[in-house]
């Protein structure tokens, strides 16, 4: 027999899956159209420490060229990026899901000593629902990278029709930069999303795709600091 | 235990988890397929029909919000840069005549325009600096100067072409052409151009005459008008043969 316990809603899963995929043509088409126009570098003065992107990169994606294939994959996809991010927004805080995701008043604290654990440099965590600090920290910013992505994408699309919006986010050129570098953090959050979930191994894979995770039994009774006391005494009783 | 948890044995467990990994699987089946389907629809214009049609529903959609009220930024006259950067030659022609040059605008079949260079200086001037953006991504402030669109049509008497949908500008050669809805050239930022700051237009920048659309990226910004006409139909486009979206509205 398994114990299982109620982990993710139906409603989560399906808005986290479809998001991927999307995501996933949003950043791909968004290089496609990166191209045309790859102003952007990490260094100071003429000192280069990291182009974006280097030749070898363009090259081996295949992506130079195809700039009227990535606005056209791009400004139609960004509409279910749209609806699907509204909805999960929009379910999150009507089933009251979003208690268990923002962070409290706790998570900053916590979400450091989570670290520490996570880079086996501390044992033990501090007592959590279903998602640690860390991870509250996590999923609240990437909800708000997303809004931000909404809101800079849609005002170097119009930035005449949204110019209010457009003089807020620092103008158009600068808007075009914060663009670029939302879609630089999602990658980054992807990155380590990746790994944890490899780390936090199958049932909890398993846990977003059929929504439960099973509860492993509590650990046999073998040598414990606590057994020693308790098992002694025990077998005493029996020999009587 | 709490309503979340539940004991279940291990042939539930394996058939609730093979259950959600099946309509998962057919899922990311249907993403890929999906994709691969996309790929394969007729080309409109270069582009699949399905992204086709809805960039064509974009365009609607933000065509109802398009409104004259919304202008695009300006600047003062000292943001403008002195090198203004100079971006594709399509229908610039070297064999191009300027001694003969005349705007021709074609009224109705039969009822044809010529307009000098010197006739189009003659009417309200209107400069303006703003922030040219190509749709490379690339932007640049720079100042033009010449007669709104809107004056001009007024001038020449364009009222019933001006109640079309669209405009349609040509360079001599026929090399360039662009198509334009007509609230957008009819917009009080549109010009038609010919000083660059301060100075008559460059050769390779559309002497003797271009058009200036704030609104529009600019693919639209024709170099060198040779002719226009008005139409209820999608004039031709060069950059929309070439995938890219009709609109091109900012």
């Amino acid at each position: 027999m398994k114990k299982i316990v109620k982990k993710h809603p139906l409603a989560i899963r399906w808005f986290h899956w479809i998001n991927f995929p999307v995501i996933a043509v949003m950043v791909w088409s968004g290089l496609l159209i990166y191209w045309a126009n790859d102003v952007y570098k990490v260094g100071w003065g003429d000192k280069t420490i990291l182009k974006f992107f280097p030749d070898s990169f363009y090259k081996a994606l295949h992506i130079p060229f195809r700039l009227a294939e990535g606005m056209s994959l791009h400004f139609v996809f960004m509409w279910f990026f749209t609806i699907n991010g509204f909805l999960y927004v929009l379910y999150l805080a009507i089933s009251g899901e979003w208690r268990l995701i923002f962070p409290n008043r706790k998570s900053l604290k916590e979400s450091w000593q989570v670290v520490l654990h996570d880079l086996h440099l501390r044992k033990g965590m501090p007592p959590q629902k279903k998602y640690n600090a860390a991870q509250r920290i996590a999923y609240t910013g990437v909800i708000i990278m997303g809004i931000g992505s909404l809101l800079t994408g849609l005002s170097i699309y119009k930035p005449v029709q949204f110019h209010t919006l457009c003089a807020m986010l620092g103008g158009y050129e600068w808007t075009r930069a914060e663009h670029f570098i939302l879609t630089i953090l999602f990658t980054l959050f992807f990155l380590l999303h990746i790994i944890q979930v490899i780390l936090a191994g199958w049932n909890n894979f398993r846990g977003m795709v059929t929504g439960f995770e099973v509860v492993p039994p509590p650990p046999p009774p073998t040598g414990g600091g606590t057994m020693e006391i308790i098992s002694p005494s025990n077998e005493l009783k029996t020999d009587d | 235990m709490t309503d979340k948890e539940k004991i279940i044995s291990e042939k539930q467990l394996r058939k609730k988890t093979i259950i959600s990994f099946s309509v998962f699987i057919v899922m990311i089946a249907f993403a890929i397929f999906g994709w691969k389907w996309l790929h394969k629809q007729p080309q409109e214009n270069e582009a699949p029909r399905p992204l086709r049609k809805a960039l064509n529903y974009n365009e609607g959609l933000f065509g109802k919000f398009f409104s004259n009220n919304h202008l695009a930024k300006t600047f003062p006259l000292s943001a403008a840069v002195k090198h203004v950067r100079v971006n594709g030659d399509e229908g610039m022609s070297a064999d191009f005549d300027a001694s003969t040059w005349k705007l021709k605008v074609a009224k109705t079949p039969g009822d044809t325009l010529f307009v000098t260079l010197d006739e189009i200086k003659a009417l309200p001037k209107t400069e303006i600096v703003f922030d040219f953006k190509c749709i490379e991504g690339w932007s640049q402030v720079t100042h033009w100067g010449g007669v709104k669109f809107s004056d001009f049509a007024q001038k020449y008497g364009l009222n019933e072409q001006t109640k079309m949908n669209y405009v349609g500008l040509i360079t001599p050669d026929k090399g360039y052409y662009v198509g334009i809805d007509m609230p957008a050239i009819m917009h009080s930022q549109t010009l038609l151009c010919y000083e660059m700051n301060g100075k008559p237009l460059p050769m390779n920048q559309g002497y003797p005459l271009r058009l200036i659309i704030p609104v529009k990226y600019g693919i639209k910004h024709l170099k060198r008008i040779g002719s226009i006409f008005f139409s209820n139909e999608r004039p031709p486009d060069y950059w929309y043969e070439r995938g890219y979206d009709y609109y091109a509205g900012l």
